[in-house]
């Protein structure tokens, strides 16, 4: 359990300092064009890394096509049809799951 | 929102009690408040892995937290401490939502948008680790499925309509996440996808585009 505390610890202290970092570093300040146009992108390379890797990624690292793909998929199908957000929540968890206790 | 932060953080409750124990699991979710870096910790910890394994894993995931920063920087005011303040509010639903387009970003949005997750991320910790065992797999529930598929959300209606730029950037971010997902630890591939906003370096752009505001309401 001691392992525990010292796993938290490092957590606490980590975690302040990496989401610090950038705008205490940057912040205040304009940047030059090219920065500028390159940070207005992050957010779509991020978002779209973050939904694929949280997709198929696998307890080890691999790439795996699941229930989960199945449920995220259906969620994207709402909201291409524009269904509200909720709703694509709602039907991820319910296909996934549903897919789960099927399959 | 903050209902689907309320049911991942009894999932991490139930997850984390049997690994390090009620006191941490609550502890880490009240002074973290880092989901993806706290699963992290607590799954390699709980396959028998060292402390330093534990705390690389997250300290990876929590990496992505600095292009979001970098990208959130120039929209803030105010001395570094009240910037570094900001920072603390940034997780990556109120992040996201947060965003104006064109690179600006709508502090005082993400941190209302925190606000009522703190609490529900700390709650739901509790809740999950006093239901523990009476839960069952979390898996079960589909409760996996519930971020991508937010993050999707803020992809389909807000970034691919902000202009051609972006959906390369974005196809540019999947492609390495895919790429790198088999060959590095996890968090790396999400770092490395951010190269994918290098695009915007490459002449002749539509300049740092308005994108729409995101319809309905993205705080549920």
């Amino acid at each position: 359990m001691a392992d525990a505390w010292v796993v938290v610890i490092a957590l606490v202290v980590t975690t302040l300092v990496i989401r610090a970092s950038g705008p205490v570093l940057l912040g205040g300040r304009e940047l030059p064009a090219a920065a500028s146009s390159v940070i207005a992108l992050l957010a779509a390379a991020l978002l779209s890394a973050l939904v694929v890797t949280e997709t198929f990624r696998g307890e080890g690292s691999e790439l795996i096509v699941d229930e989960r793909a199945l449920g995220v998929g259906a969620a994207g199908l709402v909201l291409v049809l524009r269904g509200p957000l909720l709703v694509a929540m709602g039907v991820a968890m319910a296909v996934t799951a549903g897919a789960r206790a099927l399959l | 929102m903050a209902v689907a932060v309320a049911i991942v953080g009894v999932s991490f409750g139930v997850l984390a009690e049997p690994v390090i124990g009620s006191a941490a699991s609550v502890v880490m979710s009240v002074f973290v408040f880092a989901g993806s870096a706290q699963f992290a910790a607590n799954a390699v910890l709980g396959a028998g892995g060292s402390i330093t394994a534990a705390v690389t894993a997250a300290i990876l995931l929590n990496l992505r937290y600095v292009p979001m920063g970098i990208a959130l920087a120039p929209s803030l005011r105010g001395d570094a401490l009240k910037r570094g303040a900001y920072g603390q509010a940034m997780v990556d639903a109120s992040w996201a939502m947060a965003n104006r387009g064109g690179g600006r970003f709508d502090p005082d949005f993400m941190l209302g948008a925190t606000l009522p997750q703190y609490p529900a991320w700390v709650l739901g910790t509790a809740a999950g680790v006093l239901a523990g065992g009476a839960i069952g797999d979390p898996a079960d529930y589909g409760l996996d499925a519930l971020f991508p598929a937010f993050f999707l959300f803020l992809l389909v209606n807000g970034e691919l309509r902000s202009g051609r730029r972006a959906v390369a950037a974005a196809a540019l971010g999947a492609g390495i996440g895919l790429a790198l997902t088999p060959l590095a630890p996890a968090g790396v591939p999400v770092i490395v996808a951010s190269a994918g906003a290098l695009i915007g370096l490459l002449p002749g752009g539509e300049g740092p585009a308005e994108h729409p505001e995101i319809e309905g309401d993205p705080v549920g």
